[in-house]
């Protein structure tokens, strides 16, 4: 029995070093890979390990959506790019030293950036929880997100009026409706391009 | 699940925990992974079964008919066997990794779609908030494998494949999402859970009879459902009559019969999901199953009773069973049983399409979906939201039948407003004190709202 209780270790963060190590291990792996599909494989892995990372941290809604977004819907297209436009059978990408430079310096900057800002949040620098008040994330987001983008803030219901809250530009809707209008007028761009391009060779032809 | 395990586990050891522990969480996730391996194995074992028996009768033959019996029914065993004692084979011009992994993705995305898709009230690997929106984003990865086993192969025939695959299941994504939205909308939520139990009842009050457009929309969705998990006559991918076997050509033995598990594991989930999300989840056409169970409970419960009294003498004292719960968990039983029977009846349905229709053209796929399947989702969605906004009666109204109006309609907007129009009736003396529309407080709190009154089978196993 003592073996067994033994094991009742802090499961929590056995599963997010699982999901990060595979998140970094599979960047890593896109990294050094030459194949644009292997690394797109990779690049599926490693997302859909962060997605991991979303739902250990109970934020379902995003873990799915990055599911959605990124790995069925941008990595699809990447492939189906690579299919319809390459030239040999398996394409594979040569960089040169110089641009291994730019990488590293453009890369290293942005990790720099991202570390100075993770280091000054001073929740996580406080030492480890204690497991036993960790349980489940209470992953109830969906509503939340929903609402502030239709305009109200459930997470700031208790803040004192006038305080931070202006009445109605507290909530996320104009940028939705703005993105959302913007993915439209692409939308309609995009096949309307489509379209036109069709018509001038169809009169070239005809001509 | 995790919970009942930590019970079990502090009354053998005489200990006591708030919260269950790391071994209970294990047993349970074990327990989960197992059972749902046995309904994507065991389901294709059946699948391919009645695929071939329908087929043949459709063809006027009599199909399998010698192993195990006459009907047959150890056919598939007999065909598994088969495929491991084949040669695994990977071609000279093969990607060999990625050609190794493409089935195991489209097996991987298949079987993890199943954990949230609920089997009855509460019996779900993992209870979700969005379990109908990680459902589609996970099939939205199954392809994946068809697409990397189309170029990993080599073949100009698998390559073909795999674009048909990707071209074909991107659109028809579109109008399975707008679909999928319609339920939700009425529901208010995108909790699967909630959006069965809101169907109690009888079959008036299924979401597809709700009122004429939410039946066009079931239509539209069986059909880009069909599309989409790649089935006939939808299946230009592996067009066998042009692209000799699509991105499949290369492969053989356990990784071919791979794909066809995922094939047949997803027809059963995008089944399940519209007996959910359309045909009343777990709940039978007619409400009997809370009596029936009440009748059951009456011989099951002493039994348990006594079994525990037994049991008790070896482990010690184990106490009586909690009042109803043995009731709940046998309606729960019945309610999975209605559940697969309703997914079994989608998937045949789609085998009954696949034997009846020729397939379509690449053309006429792309044609189907866009230019009717996304329009008529869109009319329908703007149909189904215009009923619901003007509270237009639905079936369950209907003067003889609709005695017992169960809530399907009262979403957790129409609750809360509800609910703030009796308080504010309450409180008619103070006229100045204007109460906002709905409060977002009770909105947050009442996501999980089951209807009141309704015939509710309340799970014990999450």
């Amino acid at each position: 029995m003592m073996l067994l209780a033994a094991f009742d270790f802090d499961w929590h963060a056995f599963f997010f070093m699982f999901f990060a190590l595979l998140t970094c291990g599979f960047a890593l792996a896109v990294l050094f890979t030459s194949n644009i599909v292997r690394m797109a494989f990779y690049l599926i892995l490693s997302l859909g390990a962060s997605a991991g990372l979303f739902f250990l941290a109970g934020a379902e809604f995003v873990g799915a959506m990055q599911l959605m977004i990124y790995v069925g819907g941008t990595l699809v297209l990447l492939i189906f790019g690579v299919m319809l436009t390459a030239q040999s059978r398996f394409v594979t990408m040569k960089t040169s030293s110089g641009e291994w430079v730019m990488a590293l310096v453009l890369g290293g900057a942005l990790l720099f950036l991202l570390l100075t800002a993770a280091f000054r949040v001073g929740d996580w620098r406080t030492g480890h929880p204690n497991p036993a008040n960790v349980g489940l994330a209470e992953s109830k987001t969906t509503t939340q997100i929903g609402m502030g983008f239709t305009g109200v803030r459930v997470d700031k219901l208790d803040a004192p009026e006038g305080s931070t809250l202006v009445s109605g530009m507290s909530g996320y809707l104009l940028p939705f409706v703005i993105v959302s209008v913007h993915l439209l007028v692409v939308l309609v761009g995009a096949a309307y391009m489509a379209r036109t391009k069709r018509r001038a060779s169809s009169a070239g032809v005809g001509a | 699940m995790a919970e009942f395990f930590q019970q079990i586990w502090d009354s053998f050891f005489q200990t006591s925990s708030e919260s269950p522990g790391a071994i209970a969480y294990l047993v349970a996730a074990v327990i989960h992974c197992v059972l749902i391996i046995h309904v994507v194995a065991v389901g294709a074992l059946i699948f391919i079964w009645m695929e071939r028996k329908i087929s043949g009768r459709i063809q006027d033959r009599l199909g399998p008919t010698r192993v195990g019996g006459a009907f047959g029914w150890l056919q598939t065993l007999a065909d598994g066997i088969k495929l491991i004692a084949k040669e695994d084979i990977t071609p000279k011009d093969a990607d060999a990794m990625l050609f190794k992994a493409a089935p195991y993705v489209g097996f991987a995305a298949s079987y993890c779609a199943y954990i949230a898709l609920p089997f009855s009230d509460g019996w779900v690997a993992q209870h979700m908030n969005t379990a109908v929106f990680f459902i589609l984003a996970v099939l939205g990865i199954e392809v994946f494998s068809p697409i990397l086993a189309g170029y990993a192969s080599g073949s100009k025939w698998s390559l073909f494949g795999a674009m048909r695959e990707a071209a074909q299941v991107v659109s028809y994504e579109v109008p399975l999402g707008m679909c999928v939205v319609v339920p939700c909308m009425i529901c208010g939520t995108l909790n699967l859970v909630t959006i069965g139990n809101m169907q109690a009842g009888s079959f008036t009050n299924w979401l597809a009879f709700n009122d004429p457009f939410t039946f066009i929309v079931a239509c539209v969705y069986f059909t880009c459902a069909t599309a989409s998990v790649n089935r006939a006559p939808f299946d230009l991918a592996e067009a066998e009559s042009e692209l000799v076997a699509g991105f499949h050509t290369e492969y053989s033995g356990l990784r071919w019969s791979f794909f066809f598990m995922a094939e047949y594991g997803s027809m059963f989930l995008v089944s399940g999901l519209a007996a959910i999300l359309f045909f009343g989840g777990w709940h039978g056409p007619i409400p009997i199953a809370e009596p029936i169970a009440g009748v059951l409970s009456l011989v099951v419960e002493p039994l348990l009773n006594f079994g525990r009294y037994v049991v008790g003498f070896v482990v010690g004292d184990l106490g009586q069973v909690t009042e109803g719960v043995v009731a709940t968990q046998i309606a729960n039983l019945m309610g999975c049983l209605n559940f697969l029977v309703k997914g079994t009846i989608g998937v045949t349905v789609m085998m009954w399409v696949r034997w009846t229709l020729p397939r379509l053209r690449i053309d006429q796929v792309m044609t189907t979906c866009l230019k009717y399947c996304v329009p008529i989702a869109a009319f329908g969605f703007l149909g189904a939201l215009v009923w619901q906004v003007n509270d237009l009666p639905t079936s369950n109204d209907m003067p003889v039948i609709g005695k017992n109006r169960f809530e399907v309609r009262e979403s957790w907007v129409y609750q809360a407003e509800k609910e703030l129009r009796t308080t504010s009736g309450d409180q008619k003396s103070s006229p100045d004190d204007q109460q906002p529309p709905f409060d977002p407080h009770q909105a947050t709190g009442s996501t999980e709202l089951v209807p009141q009154g309704a015939f509710v089978m309340k799970g014990g196993a999450r």
